[in-house]
Formats: structure tokens, sequence, C-alpha cells
């Protein structure tokens, strides 16, 4: 077998392959972006507390109306976002800091969640929550997913100014009369909304890989944050590719293995990026 | 990154040792006018004795009568400010005369940088009221503290300093051609112009202080408020930069500049705002630095209000 039969095959012959990729490329392309900007403001665990802050939600719809994506992508983001208030205001009227409160609020999440599903569901369906179903996307699951990409690119674009500015001096922002607050909220709300769309295609543990890894590679690479976008989602679709076509022809589970090739791409990054890579900084390390 | 090219002469500023506050405005101011031609257009109408050819001494007439024609001043009505329900600064009233220069002084904890987020909106008044006459907020421009900053964001020197366009910009409009030479022309005035290109985070302390204050020139406002702006730089560059805010004083601007150098205070500012967790003295910057309210602000701190 060639290689380019070994890579354009699997996709040519079966339409689910198609349709995976497809829905996995789609997650990069919206995901990856934002997580450039989780790890620019030192927010990487926000989006893993988020992932597991959305499943009661969607438990809740699961539990209410079966399998019906409308009623688990609203509770999604309705407990997503819940989780996300509740630990900011935690933060701003007690002493705890706001990633402490973030992990208490999303540890309870879980738990609930977990509880929830399990009422009513078999395990197989929980084992579908947390890993997805990115061999087996339908019509409706796959439009959510390219709809939200859609969405969340153009939504980028039109608040990145406003974003780079908070990132970089919040109080600076507000005293030129930019309201940094709702920046910070929609941004917020791209990253709830893109893991609960996220959840069908990779499960809502492994969502989160596809946000953070491709974006926290993409910083060994390039400098700036401009840069730093269009290259994690680039490496989020290589992954995603990549993942499935080791899927296929190992006989492995899809959603981990895309997980695991964006994985293995950080490593590689870490050791040869130019942008603070191991190999790069030989001297610096001896130094200290 | 694209740059348009350039040519603008860069003046080295070489006011060492002043005499006097006096001579030091006198003398930075007509430097100043000479590096912002943008500054030099009459405004409203004022025109030169010599018909169309404004020079020297007349540009910067010019430029204060039209600075005295629009008063910007700030006042305060027993406003305190804190966090968390807890007042840093008590009960402060009192007014900046537009076009004074004041430096707010006081030992750590005393209010200073929160009297300063307070007047710049940052920081909403527990009580009391601060009203900013003029062209309100918009006529305020800011340097806070470095450490305010998050300097491992990759940002440029030169986006750094537009940002200080961003009332003019905002979160979508373009920054044309006009907006990036007035960045360019203001980090050659802090002489950071080979550095326009680099990442903040490669910045020392001193030049990070250089590139907060052409932001600040960016934000081309009448009042200035500075937080701390000499702190972490070396005597060189304090000079520099003192003698860029006399300019910027003698150019009409009003001036409020937290300090810590009690000697560059009486040497450059006629007033002084001695704080110690509330107002110890206001007024002649002399008589508000005495040993008496100098002391004073040290026992109200060490063992709060008696």
């Amino acid at each position: 077998m060639s290689l380019a039969q070994w890579v354009l095959s699997p996709f040519l012959d079966y339409g689910f392959m198609r349709r995976a990729l497809a829905g996995a490329c789609a997650l990069s392309l919206g995901a990856a972006p934002l997580g450039v900007f989780l790890v620019l403001r030192r927010m990487s665990l926000m989006g893993d507390a988020m992932s597991h802050a959305i499943l009661p939600g969607v438990a809740a719809g699961f539990l209410l109306s079966g399998l019906s994506l409308g009623a688990m992508m609203v509770g999604g983001i309705a407990t997503g976002l819940a989780v996300a208030l509740l630990a900011g205001l935690v933060a701003r009227l007690t002493p705890l800091r706001e990633d402490a409160s973030f992990a208490a609020f999303y540890l309870i999440s879980l738990g609930l969640g977990v509880l929830l599903v399990s009422l009513r569901g078999s395990n197989m369906d929980l084992l579908h929550v947390l890993f997805g179903t990115v061999l087996g996307l339908d019509d409706p699951a796959l439009l959510l997913v390219t709809a939200v990409a859609s969405v969340t690119l153009l939504a980028l674009a039109a608040i990145y100014r406003l974003l780079v500015a908070e990132c970089l001096d919040p109080g600076f922002l507000r005293a030129s009369g930019g309201a940094g607050g709702w920046v910070h909220m929609a941004f917020l709300v791209l990253v709830v909304v893109n893991l609960v769309a996220g959840f069908q295609v990779l499960g809502t543990l492994m969502v989160v890989g596809i946000m953070m890894l491709p974006a926290a590679a993409a910083r060994f690479w390039v400098r700036s944050a401009a840069r730093q976008i269009p290259l994690a989602a680039g490496l989020g679709v290589a992954a995603s590719a990549a993942g499935l076509l080791v899927s296929y022809h190992f006989n492995v589970p899809a959603s981990p293995a895309i997980i695991l090739a964006a994985g293995a791409c950080y490593l590689f990054s870490i050791v040869g990026g130019p942008q603070g890579g191991l190999l790069r900084t030989p001297r610096r390390l001896r130094r200290a | 990154m694209l740059l348009p090219h350039f040519r603008l002469p860069i003046f080295h500023v070489a006011f060492h040792a002043f005499a006097s506050a006096a001579e030091c405005r006198a003398r930075a101011a007509s430097a100043a006018a000479l590096r912002f031609p943008r500054l030099r257009l009459a405004p409203h109408g004022i025109r030169g004795g010599r018909g169309r050819r404004l020079v020297g001494a007349d540009r910067l007439g010019a430029r204060l009568v039209a600075a005295m024609s629009a008063p910007v001043a700030i006042e305060l009505t027993d406003a305190s400010f804190g966090w968390h329900g807890h007042a840093a600064l008590k009960s402060v009233s009192g007014r900046f005369a537009a076009g004074g220069m004041t430096a707010v002084v006081g030992p750590n904890g005393a209010g200073k940088s929160t009297l300063i987020k307070g007047i710049m909106g940052v920081l909403r008044p527990m009580t009391g009221s601060v009203r900013v006459t003029g062209a309100g907020r918009a006529g305020l421009a800011w340097l806070p503290q470095a450490a305010e900053l998050d300097r491992s964001f990759p940002v440029s020197v030169l986006e750094l300093a537009a940002m200080g366009a961003w009332r003019r910009v905002g979160g979508w409009r373009r920054i044309g051609d006009e907006e990036l030479a007035r960045c360019m022309h203001a980090l050659e005035t802090v002489g950071l112009a080979d550095l326009a290109g680099h990442g903040v985070g490669t910045l020392s302390g001193g030049q990070m202080q250089r590139a907060l204050f052409a932001r600040m020139l960016v934000q081309d406002a009448p009042v200035l408020l500075l937080d701390e702006p000499f702190a972490a730089v070396d005597s060189h560059t304090a000079d520099e930069l003192m003698a860029l805010l006399c300019g910027l004083h003698g150019q009409g601007r009003t001036v409020i500049a937290v300090l810590h150098d009690l000697d560059l205070v009486r040497d450059h500012f006629p007033e002084c705002l001695l704080l110690s967790g509330s107002v110890v003295a206001w007024g002649d910057t002399a008589t508000a630095l005495d040993d008496a309210h100098l002391k004073l602000a040290r026992q109200w701190l060490a063992g709060g209000r008696a």
C-alpha cells in the first residue's frame, strides 16, 4: 500500500470517516484559536474546568429529552456559564482565588453530571458523553460543530483587538473607555459554546485537548498571538487527520488517537520549537 | 511587520542640571514644540504675529492660549476609595487646577495609586464624588505602574504605544498612517524608535517606562496622570523623562505625577499633594513637604489616624 493510499483511502472509501474528519477539523479551527488566548491569559486549566462544568447540564438535557442535541446543548451552555459566573462571583466576594473557586465548582459539577447520567443511562451512554462519538456523527451534530466554528472565528476576529488589550492591560483599557468586562464574558461564552459543540465529537473530557494542545504547541514556534492562532488551528487540523488515520489503520478508539496526535505535536514542539524549545536553549538551562 | 520609513529628526534631550523649575519648563517646552510638529498647528484660528509663518515662541504661545481656553481640572469632593469595602484613601477634597503641575507624594500604602485610579475611573469612589471638567475622562491620559501590565503577553513596543490611540481608534477602526506616524514619533521622542518591533517582554525596566511614556504621548490628552513614572529607571532616563514632562507642562497640559524622589518634586513641581491614608497637605510644594507634614504622614500610616 502506497503512502497516498494509506492516507487517502479511508476517507475516500467511507462516509463516516469523511464526516469524522469534517467534524474534527471544524472543531479544531474554532477551538484551537480560543486555546491560544487561554494559554496567553494563563487560564489553561480554565478550559478543563469548563469542560467538566458543562457535564451536569448535558446530563440534565439527556435525562429530560433523551439524546436530543438541542436540549443537551442548552443545558451544557447554561451550567457552563453558571459555573463561570459563580466562580467569578466567589473570587470577587471572598478571599478565595478564582482558580481555586473554579476547581471547586467544576468538581461539584463533575460529580453531579456523572450522577445524573448514571441515573437513567447505561454505562455506554456515559462513555459516549465522556469520550464522544466522532465516528458516528450525524447531520445535526456536524452542522452544529461547523456552525459553532464559523461563529467562533467571526466573533474572535471582531473582538480580537479588545481581547488583546484586555489581556495586556485591563485597567488601561477600562480607563480609555473600552469596557473590558463584556469582552472577557464574550470570550468565556465562546469557550463554553465550543466545548459544548465539541463534546459530540470528542467527548467532554477530550474536547479540551484539541483546544489546549495545539495552542500550547504553537507557542513554541511563533511569538505573536496573530501568528499563533492560525498555526494552532493548522496543528489541530493536522492532529485530527493523523489521529483518525491511526485510529482506522491500527484499530484504536478515535478521539484518544486524535488527542494523542495533538499531544505528540506538543511534545515535539517542546523539544524542537525555536521559541524557547529545549534544543534551542541549552545555554540558558546550563546557566540556571 | 511593515512599517513606513520615517526620517524624522531625533532630538537629544540634554537637560541634566536645571537651575529652576521655571527654566526647565521654558527650555523643555521649546524642545517639545519642535518634537511635536502636529501640535504646532495654531488651533482655533490663532495665528502668530508674522502671518502664516509661526516660529519659536509664537508657536508655543499659540498652543498655550489654546490650552488655556479649554480649562480641564479635576475636583474631588469628600471622595474615599478602596477595595473590598476597606477604604485605602479617605475623604479627599480638593481641586487640581488646569495647567498645574502637581506631585502626589506619600509613604507606601498611602493611597497614591488608589487616588490616580479613582480619578481615572478604574476605581469607583466609595463615598463622595470625582468630577472631571472639560472633556471629562476622555481628556485624561494615564501612565500606570509597569507592574499592572502582563509583560509576558506577546505584543511589540509599537503595539503597546498604539494602545494610547484607543479613544480615537477603539476596538474596530483602522489604525491609519497618521496614527502610526504619531506612535513612531512618540517612540522617537522617548528614544525607543529602534525597538519599535521588539516584544515588550524583552524591554528593561527603564525601557518599559519609556514605552509607557510613549503610550501616554500617543494619548495626546490635556491632563496627564503618571503613576511612579520614574520607578526602576536610572537617573539619566529619569532626567530625560522629567524634561519631557516639563515640556508637556509647558504646552499647557495639566500634570499629576506620583513620585518618591522628594528632591525631584521640590525641583520641578510647584504644587504637591502629600497623602497618608488621607490628605496630609495639599498646596505649595515647599509648605506641603516641610518637616512637620512629612513627620505627620509617617505617623498617620504607622499608628493609624488619631
